[in-house]
């Protein structure tokens, strides 16, 4: 009661702007519990969502399974959604310190394997599937992942190359950096998919997927870099001191003393990247990649479903809120541990 | 043990060290002092080449120090150092602190390393601190883990860049405690520092310094008795005189 009323109705002026907001918050509130439920539609039947102002929930019941598998067998969907429980379950793994060990190497290599195993298919008689036809939240989470695994180490070299004594090494690097940052994601995604295939060798083909998944390795390991270099500024010239007047050689030194330091140091800013970079992979739709935003946008495409856009991205909204907010949390206990 | 020789440093366009000529026998306590910006701390750091000279000649145990890095790696492995801001590395316990080096370094089996560093924290009155993190310690007993850990890598030779500056009052003793203890050991030192006592009871010779040049270098006695330059005289009643 006393921190009402000192922050919220400590004068006339404040008063009446609280209860103005709470007015208006009630109101906006009431409209979004009256749409989303009470005058929802929770069957699949499109005539039914005509008839009514609510929300037409039916859409995600018909195409759920569309939207976070895509185009792959529909009798086989068992299969990606096994692989992405699987996936999760490797980052929740690994999200746990006290596995921070070497076999944890091993662990993801099995559990790459037997997503692989599951996706593709062709063995214990699993029908073969083409990554052509992977879709929605596995190809989403896929990109993802491998995009951070390699575009983080990538960034951490380019960030130690920027700041090297080596003028070519250096110029190289800041080079890097500075051209792929200077483009949009969705050209780089364009030039992946359009541009590469005509500098290849004739007859030699890569993968799509493969394409788009180097140029989102190439785009963030920029950006992580900058954001490495930052954390690898505020060092104190005395840690690089103390390890010189130790011996210890650049890469001891490197990966024992400085980067253990600038890492902890960049988490806040790393998992703001890591964030952006998740979502970025919805940029692959336009080269024609089913990710979860992309089924969604087909879903809507068909004319029974036209015009209920909201609830379907409400719903890949709650999926991606889910993830991103699961990073934000980790982040948060990662900065108080020592 | 260092050999000197005519060397000059430029930072940019200053000039900081003017054909400075210092020597430093097996064993000797050489006390580096004068006035801040006179050049002693860079002086003491082209010793295991934190700094580089730019002309002269630097040799350590024999070795000289120049762009070769074989040699200033060759150097280092046998020079401790112990800095005005300690310099632990925050991320490890006082026990890794020590452990660091000889096992990246000297390829010591880690349980001799922990069983040395135990050793030299006991050396330095701290043997209950080994598991706690830098920020969990003292002034001065962070910078006895920084003699500890220097000692560790067991050198020939211990540079002391003003290592009781950044301390409160009460905990220098402590401090130079061990370094005392340490030079009645027969260690070779060279400590820039403005702790004219210990310069008195420990140094062989004090060598004075003011604008990148060595003014005066003579025994402590000699020094404090009767200094012949007058910057000297005008430095030492600056911090004797109150």
């Amino acid at each position: 009661m006393k921190w009402l009323r000192e922050n919220l109705f400590s004068g006339w002026v404040s008063s009446l702007a609280t209860l103005c907001l709470l007015f208006l918050a009630w109101k906006a509130l009431a409209a979004f519990v009256d749409w989303a439920f009470l005058d929802a539609v929770w069957r699949a039947d499109p005539q039914a969502c005509r008839a009514k102002a609510g929300a037409c929930w039916g859409l995600i019941t018909e195409k759920h399974r569309f939207i976070l598998f895509g185009t792959y067998p529909y009798e086989e969907h068992w299969r990606p959604a096994l692989a992405s429980v699987v996936l999760v379950g490797l980052w929740v793994f690994s999200a746990i310190r006290r596995f921070w060990r070497s076999w944890l190497a091993l662990v993801w290599l099995g559990g790459l394997c037997v997503i692989g195993a599951l996706m593709w298919g062709g063995v214990f008689g699993m029908p073969y599937v083409e990554n052509e036809r992977w879709g929605g939240l596995i190809l989403t989470l896929l990109l993802a992942s491998f995009g951070v695994t390699f575009a983080f180490p990538l960034g951490i070299l380019l960030a130690l190359g920027r700041r090297s004594e080596l003028p070519v090494l250096r110029g190289l690097c800041v080079g890097y950096i500075e051209l792929i940052r200077g483009v949009p994601l969705i050209s780089l995604l364009f030039m992946a998919s359009v541009m590469l295939p005509l500098f290849l060798p004739s007859g030699m083909t890569i993968d799509k997927l493969l394409r788009a998944q180097i140029a989102m390795i190439m785009f963030a390991a920029a950006y992580l870099a900058e954001v490495v270099r930052g954390g690898l500024q505020a060092i104190p010239k005395g840690q690089y001191d103390a390890a010189h007047a130790l011996a210890l050689p650049f890469w001891r030194r490197t990966y024992l003393i400085i980067l253990p330091q600038a890492l902890r140091i960049a988490v806040p800013a790393l998992v703001n990247t890591f964030i952006g970079f998740f979502k970025d992979t919805s940029l692959v739709l336009i080269i024609g990649l089913f990710d979860l935003l992309s089924t969604i946008k087909i879903s809507l495409t068909e004319p029974a479903w036209s015009g209920y856009g909201v609830e379907a991205y409400l719903f890949a909204s709650v999926v991606y809120f889910v993830f991103c907010f699961a990073m934000s949390r980790y982040s948060r206990s990662f900065e108080h541990q020592r | 043990m260092i050999e000197m020789i005519k060397v000059s440093k430029w930072f940019g366009a200053y000039q900081a060290l003017h054909e400075v000529d210092l020597s430093v026998a097996r064993g000797e306590k050489v006390v580096v002092c004068g006035p801040s910006g006179s050049g002693k701390s860079t002086l003491i750091r082209l010793v295991n080449r934190l700094e580089a000279h730019q002309s002269g000649r630097v040799v350590v145990d024999g070795v000289e120090l120049d762009d070769n890095p074989q040699n200033v790696d060759k150097v280092r492995r046998e020079v401790g150092m112990v800095f005005q801001s300690f310099n632990l590395f925050p991320h490890l316990t006082v026990l890794q602190n020590l452990t660091l080096a000889p096992i990246w370094v000297q390829r010591v089996p880690r349980r001799e390393a922990e069983a040395t560093a135990r050793e030299f924290l006991a050396r330095v009155r701290i043997p209950e601190q080994a598991d706690k993190y830098p920020s969990q310690l003292s002034g001065g007993q962070q910078q006895r883990v920084a003699i500890a850990r220097a000692l560790c890598m067991r050198p020939k030779l211990m540079l002391f860049d003003e290592p009781t500056s950044a301390l409160d009052p009460e905990m220098i003793k402590e401090v130079l405690d061990v370094m005392v203890e340490l030079a009645r050991e027969g260690m070779t030192m060279m400590v820039v520092t403005h702790e004219m006592g210990f310069a008195r009871t420990v140094a062989d010779r004090v060598v004075f310094m003011d604008g990148g040049r060595i003014v005066e270098a003579a025994p402590p006695a000699q020094f404090f008795g009767a200094p012949k330059s007058d910057r000297a005289k005008l430095f030492l009643s600056q911090i004797l005189g109150h």
